[in-house]
């Protein structure tokens, strides 16, 4: 009983070793996050200065954008992306060091309008017509404008769809046009709308996964990274269940 | 030029037409204001002078966002062109150009103003001592005097407006051949990684802008010769 007694205090001192070892080596990692994932990214990013120490710095932006600026040399060390093709790139280009590249995040899409009741729970609204503007990200630009485009297409209303398309350079963008009411309804991420595991605001139809391919968002190191060590802990704590939990009650699925 | 698309080239219409549109409203705006700003002594001329330089200050996507809002069915001015049967101006031509003309106002009315404060109130008075009506005075007179004035101000409100991005990107919504204007598109290229497009649209709207600003400015040399 003493011995173990004695061995819980042994124990409690090194880890409070640890973490003062740990909290003088604090290290700074500088994020570059797609703007999906803002929300979600700032819990997570709270938990993990909290049990490790290190501080993060999260800048926010389109995905397409920040793998220009990694190219040119912006100072990242981890990159949080809205699909799993640009951080892919980046590893081919020795931008990101190979092996560290991972899925965090399934997105999912939404059809939202900012009008409580205007979207029924079938997405049925579509076919009534009963608006002018739809509003997507570009498809070429946003992984979630690919989703919504897929999820068009294969209900067959992509081209009589064009007359009301408006669309918006990121989801951010997008999301103000029917915050706004600009833009009666159209397909957002559900992590904007979701907060605390629900829905508050409008009236949405989360789009069924057989309607456009699985939104994969990967995370992956950089190979700049000044503070790899940092940079590693943080990922690792992005798949740990802590974090996963987080993303589950923005209403991300975690693979 | 086969390397421009059909939406490229509606692109550069859309551009050319909304820049023209804009410069000439902007015109018939900010000469009237101008004059007033130049020879009113109320007080209030102050706080007119600081709400017209106002857009230099907002970040064009914030400005676009306000003028989204505003605009919008549920905004002020939404309302009212709504109640007019007219709809609501955000994701339309006609929307980007009021965005235009709010955004390049500054750049309009503040050359123009200090044309006709440096012309001074001299001349004018000449000209009534000569029995000229008010409306002579500022036709054969003012107006004259403040040529290299308007001329930079047409410069600038139509180099502005082509140049414009922020604004237009938020309220346009980006609908080819309605509201996908030059700087827009070169942008999609660009993010979407079409360089070649980009290069070609960009490498043309710099050419474009230099050609159109260097007639303009040696047209100018003369005039403002002329004027002295």
């Amino acid at each position: 009983m003493i011995i173990s007694a004695l061995r819980g205090k042994a124990a409690a001192a090194l880890v409070m070793f640890g973490l003062m070892a740990s909290s003088v080596s604090a290290g700074e990692v500088r994020a570059a996050v797609a703007s999906n994932f803002s929300a979600p990214m700032e819990r997570i990013v709270a938990l993990f200065q909290q049990e490790s120490g290190h501080t993060v710095k999260v800048s926010l932006g389109s995905s397409g954008k920040f793998y220009s600026q990694i190219r040119g040399g912006a100072p990242f060390d981890v990159f949080l992306a809205a699909d799993e093709a640009l951080p892919k790139r980046l590893e081919q280009e020795g931008l990101a060091v190979s092996g560290s590249r991972f899925v965090y995040a399934l997105g999912k899409l939404v059809l939202w309008s900012a009008q409580p009741g205007f979207v029924d729970a079938k997405g049925a609204v579509l076919y009534r017509g009963s608006y002018n503007r739809l509003a997507i990200a570009d498809p070429r630009l946003a992984p979630y404008g690919m989703a919504a485009k897929e999820t068009l297409e294969k209900l067959t209303m992509w081209n009589a769809m064009q007359e009301k398309l408006v669309k918006g350079e990121n989801i951010t963008q997008t999301y103000q046009f029917i915050a706004t009411e600009n833009a009666e309804l159209g397909f957002i991420a559900l992590s904007q709308i979701m907060r605390g595991g629900k829905v508050t605001e409008g009236s949405w139809w989360v789009v069924p996964e057989e309607l456009h391919k699985p939104i994969r968002q990967a995370a992956v190191l950089l190979s700049g990274a000044k503070d790899p060590a940092a940079s590693r802990a943080f990922l690792a704590f992005l798949r740990s269940e802590k974090a996963a939990e987080v993303m589950r009650s923005f209403g991300y699925e975690v693979p | 030029m086969s390397a421009l698309a059909s939406s490229d080239v509606q692109a550069v219409w859309l551009t050319l037409k909304l820049a023209s549109l804009a410069t000439l409203l902007l015109l018939a705006i900010a000469t009237p204001l101008a004059w007033w700003l130049a020879h009113s002594r109320r007080w209030y001329k102050g706080i007119v002078s600081a709400v017209v330089a106002l857009p230099l200050v907002l970040p064009p996507t914030v400005l676009g966002f306000y003028l989204l809002l505003l605009l919008g069915p549920k905004g002020a001015v939404g309302e009212i062109t709504q109640a007019l049967k007219l709809g609501t101006l955000p994701f339309t031509f006609a929307g980007l150009v009021v965005g235009s003309v709010l955004f390049s106002l500054p750049f309009a009315v503040q050359p123009i103003q200090n044309a006709f404060e440096s012309a001074g109130r001299r001349p004018l008075e000449a000209a009534a001592t000569l029995r000229a009506s008010a409306w002579d005075r500022f036709l054969s007179v003012a107006l004259p005097l403040a040529r290299p004035g308007f001329l930079t101000a047409t410069i600038l409100a139509f180099a502005h407006t082509v140049g414009e991005f922020g604004v237009v990107l938020m309220l346009g919504g980006n609908i080819p051949g309605e509201t996908q204007v030059l700087s827009v598109a070169i942008y999609g290229h660009v993010e979407a990684m079409e360089y070649d497009a980009a290069h070609w649209l960009a490498g043309g709207m710099v050419l474009f802008s230099f050609v159109v600003l260097l007639g303009l400015y040696l047209a100018g040399g003369r005039s403002w010769k002329m004027a002295r």
